[in-house]
């Protein structure tokens, strides 16, 4: 990764306008051809420096819920839980953690009842209890990363 | 696992929060957006409509709060932010939103929340992601945040994350 693309990133983590020609004016901006910061942007995804992009979409908006959901997980099982987790497209994310708290999964579901419905599936399937953790309050959510 | 607190819907009047058109659009654009000059145009000419319309559409769901932004989500792990820890806070109920708005505000931290505590096992109510180069740079910065809470923070611990087991954003059943 070299400079040009610490500044691609950078400029893109604070979004692009809706408009038909959405690239351009990053791309002036950037002094950059427009097909050079396509090219770019697709090597920057294919490498993981950049886990997707395009919309980033707000659950709770669409009627939705979100929650933080931990597990205590015996670690010999801990890979088959995990695939157990993964399966379901309602996980947005899953961390693992080092703690007695150690898996940490991100569920976003288009109504709420459905969040409790992914909650109890997967209790059943891992033997495990999730301890449920919605958020009750946001203070900041942004991203911040300078590279 | 009844009765907690999901975040409530803001359903508008007529009950719809998102039509059938809007959800083909988000369906096509959740793994990404084309990387193409004209992107919205790729996307109506996939699903039948007018780049109008889809360009339309897109504004509208900012507007609304249902799209955050367009842009590039980036990996922390990739950029050189391997620490990444998640540091939690045992803070008193009636001082909560005072706090969580001047941890939030520190440019270390991504995403501040406040959450159900589980007694025993989990006395934390608040949630602060910090991001760093170094595990030493994140314990610096823990050390700030609870130099900040003093005395009204009874307790707090770093969940370090040992590896991603799945990130794929929001997807929606097609």
């Amino acid at each position: 990764m070299d400079s040009i693309d610490a500044s691609i990133v950078n400029r893109l983590q604070e979004g692009l306008p809706v408009c038909a020609r959405p690239f351009d004016e990053v791309a002036a901006t950037l002094d950059l051809s427009l097909d050079e910061l396509l090219s770019r942007l697709q090597r920057l995804l294919d490498d993981r420096v950049l886990s997707r992009f395009g919309p980033m979409f707000n659950a709770e908006k669409m009627g939705g819920a979100l929650s933080l959901c931990a597990m205590q997980v015996p670690v010999e099982r801990f890979d088959i839980v995990a695939a157990q987790v993964n399966a379901f497209p309602e996980v947005a994310h899953n961390y693992e953690r080092d703690h007695l708290l150690n898996m940490w999964f991100v569920i976003a579901t288009e109504r709420p009842e459905q969040a409790l419905a992914v909650i109890r599936d997967i209790e059943q399937l891992s033997g495990c209890r999730v301890y449920d953790m919605p958020k009750q309050e946001e203070f900041y959510i942004g991203l911040k990363l300078a590279v | 696992m009844s009765g907690h607190p999901h975040a409530s819907n803001e359903v508008q009047s007529d009950g719809q929060l998102l039509d059938a058109t809007d959800r083909q659009i988000i369906v096509a654009t959740q793994a990404g957006l084309p990387l193409v000059a004209e992107p919205y145009a790729v996307l109506a000419r996939q699903l039948g409509l007018e780049t109008g319309e889809v360009l339309q559409r897109v504004a509208a769901m900012q507007a609304r709060g249902i799209i955050r932004r367009i842009a590039a989500v980036p990996n922390h792990y990739a950029l050189g932010y391997t620490a990444n820890g998640m540091s939690v806070w045992n803070v008193c109920d009636d001082r909560i939103a005072e706090f969580g708005r001047q941890v939030g505000a520190l440019d270390y931290v991504s995403h501040c929340y406040q959450r159900p505590r589980h007694l025993p096992l989990w006395p934390y109510n608040l949630f602060a992601m910090v991001h760093g180069r170094s595990r030493e740079d994140i314990v610096a910065k823990v050390a700030a945040i609870a130099n900040l809470l003093g005395e009204h923070c009874r307790s707090h611990e770093v969940l370090y994350s040992k590896r991603i087991l799945k990130k794929t954003g929001l997807r929606i059943r097609e």
